[in-house]
């Protein structure tokens, strides 16, 4: 699928081939080339929640304050709220989306299930790419740097001890293997 | 958000035409523009973005320093691994600062032109003399906890926020600019400005300028160095008052050259030359800290929420300095301050 799908807001139907700006935006995303036109001032987050319907990554604040909204960029952790969708031409970006599927999932969706690592699930998303960012950085080493490398990731729920369990727990496999 | 214009050069020089008109932003890691445009703060009609730009290296210079680019990330930058060996202070502010997300989309050019954390600032239904010249300061007799104590003026008590720009001034740094005037550099100390009856400005940049690279001398104070952050929370919250330490002892153990910059303070890192003085020739100890602290804050007006800062202050430059001098600079994940 290589068109924009907007979401009709009064119907709720997917429309295809609808542009919603003017320049052009080819990137890579969840491992797909997508061509698509967009406005300068829409952000990644808006593009990916409102115009491709991945609504897997959420919005907590709209400031960076929370990451809810952390998605991989070229491997590297941002806040998609932060970042215009424009900027991204040529990039590679992964959303909680990219990383599992039901069936299929990720070490650290698995991970977070079996660790409880959540309740209300909002900041879920957010938190696991995170993490897999954190392991694609390789500073943490201990608890203590996963805490604070994961600072980055407000949950509401305060699952803190939990998510460093299941974090923990996947980078442990990682580095033996 | 206002509707804008978007520019993506791939050379300085054709940035330096795209930003040369009014109401033109550049656009690096987008964590503080992006910020302020949704907030109404920052309205530009041309945004240029200077991600293409070929300012990303970090380079060695000749005499020994290192050339940090402007558009470097803040974490790259922490995690260099010639950053974490001669700089560690400089890692360690960064690292002391937003969160890994941020950092990884924060370049350096930003950090060092970030706006202030004035909650009116944010708030275009509120007066500030910063965003809106001659409008009052909501500040000064309003909510002021996170405010400046040293160097305001009656027209602004803002605070610059970052926590790299802090070590930057304690490591004398240099920035490098270019303008349609042609290249300068800039020391650090007169780099971010006092707000005086212009609080608009934050800086010496001027309008359309381009910060391309952050030199580093030679001099890296990676013996005896801390930077301490004291804050509402530990992790991913701006310093209500932080510092950085550079020191260096004689065979003696006599302090030879210490600098102290704080951070949460005042509009721009503040150092104070006379009261760093003080140390050279001391033996490092309490008092002689004490004196120092004494020295930096003796000018220091509280404006009512944020009267403790003082205190807070003088404390933070007493344990910084000890810090320092024992080799026990600050770890930014075991919080505990030692
Ligand atoms: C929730 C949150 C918490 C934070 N906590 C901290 C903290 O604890 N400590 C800390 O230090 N910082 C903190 N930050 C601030 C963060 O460090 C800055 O937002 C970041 O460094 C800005 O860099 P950027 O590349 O994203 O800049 P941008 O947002 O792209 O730009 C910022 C400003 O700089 C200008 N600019 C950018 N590059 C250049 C250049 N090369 N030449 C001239 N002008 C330029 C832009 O026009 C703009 O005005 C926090 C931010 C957020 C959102
Ligand atoms: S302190 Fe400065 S930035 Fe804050 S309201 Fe006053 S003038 Fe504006
Ligand atoms: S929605 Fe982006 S950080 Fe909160
Ligand atoms: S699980 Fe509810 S916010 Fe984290």
């Amino acid at each position: 699928m290589n068109e924009a799908v907007t979401l009709d807001r009064a119907s709720g139907a997917r429309v295809a081939s609808e542009p919603i700006g003017s320049i052009p935006l080819a990137f890579t995303l969840n491992g797909e080339a997508r061509h698509l036109h967009v406005s300068p001032w829409t952000t990644l987050l808006d593009l990916l929640r409102d115009t491709l319907d991945l609504t897997g990554s959420k919005k907590g604040c709209d400031h960076g304050q929370c990451g809810a909204c952390t998605v991989l960029i070229d491997g590297k952790r941002m806040n998609s709220c932060l970042k215009l969708a424009v900027t991204l031409d040529g990039h590679d970006v992964t959303t909680i989306e990219g990383l599992g599927q039901p069936g299929d999932l990720h070490p650290l969706q698995a991970a977070f299930i079996e660790h409880d690592a959540f309740q209300c699930g909002y900041c879920t998303p957010g938190q696991i790419c995170s993490a897999q960012g954190l392991i694609n950085e390789g500073h943490a080493k201990n608890r203590e740097d996963v805490r604070e490398q994961m600072s980055g990731n407000l949950c509401r729920c305060g699952a803190y001890p939990n998510i460093a369990d299941a974090v923990l727990e996947v980078l442990g496999t990682e580095k033996s293997e | 958000m206002i509707r804008f214009d978007y520019a993506r050069p791939t050379a300085v020089a054709e940035a330096l035409q795209a930003g040369a008109g009014t109401h033109t932003a550049y656009l690096a890691g987008g964590t503080n523009l992006v910020d302020l445009m949704k907030e109404n703060v920052a309205r530009p009609l041309q945004v240029v973005d200077i991600n293409r730009l070929p300012l990303n290296r970090i380079e060695e210079l000749d005499g020994g320093g290192l050339r940090l680019g402007a558009l470097v990330t803040n974490n790259d930058t922490a995690y260099d691994s010639r950053v974490q060996e001669r700089y560690p202070l400089l890692a360690s502010a960064i690292l002391a600062g937003a969160s890994p997300q941020l950092r990884n989309a924060a370049t350096n050019g930003g950090n060092l032109n970030q706006r202030t954390r004035c909650y009116y600032f944010y708030d275009v239904d509120t007066p500030c003399n910063k965003r809106n010249p001659g409008e009052g300061c909501g500040a000064i007799g309003g909510v002021n906890r996170i405010h400046a104590i040293l160097g305001t003026s009656e027209q602004c008590i803002a605070t610059h926020p970052s926590d790299m720009c802090v070590a930057l001034a304690a490591l004398d740094a240099q920035v490098q600019v270019s303008g349609s005037a042609g290249d300068r550099t800039i020391p650090f100390a007169d780099y971010h400005r006092l707000p005086g009856d212009e609080p608009s400005r934050d800086n010496t940049l001027q309008p359309g300028e381009l910060v391309t690279a952050i030199d580093l001398p030679e001099d890296s104070f990676a013996t005896n160095y801390t930077y301490l952050k004291l804050r509402d929370r530990l992790s991913y919250a701006f310093a209500l008052v932080s510092a950085a330490v550079a020191m260096r002892l004689g065979d003696d153990g006599r302090i030879a050259e210490c600098r102290v910059a704080l951070g949460g303070v005042a509009h721009k890192p503040w150092r104070q030359p006379e009261a760093e003085r003080l140390l050279i020739g001391e033996q490092p100890g309490e008092s002689v800290f004490q004196a120092v602290a004494d020295a930096v804050l003796r000018g220091a007006i509280g404006r009512g929420k944020n009267d403790f800062k003082i205190e807070l202050a003088r404390r933070v430059v007493v344990r910084a300095l000890g810090q320092a001098a024992a080799r026990t600079p600050q770890s930014q994940t075991d919080k505990r301050i030692a």
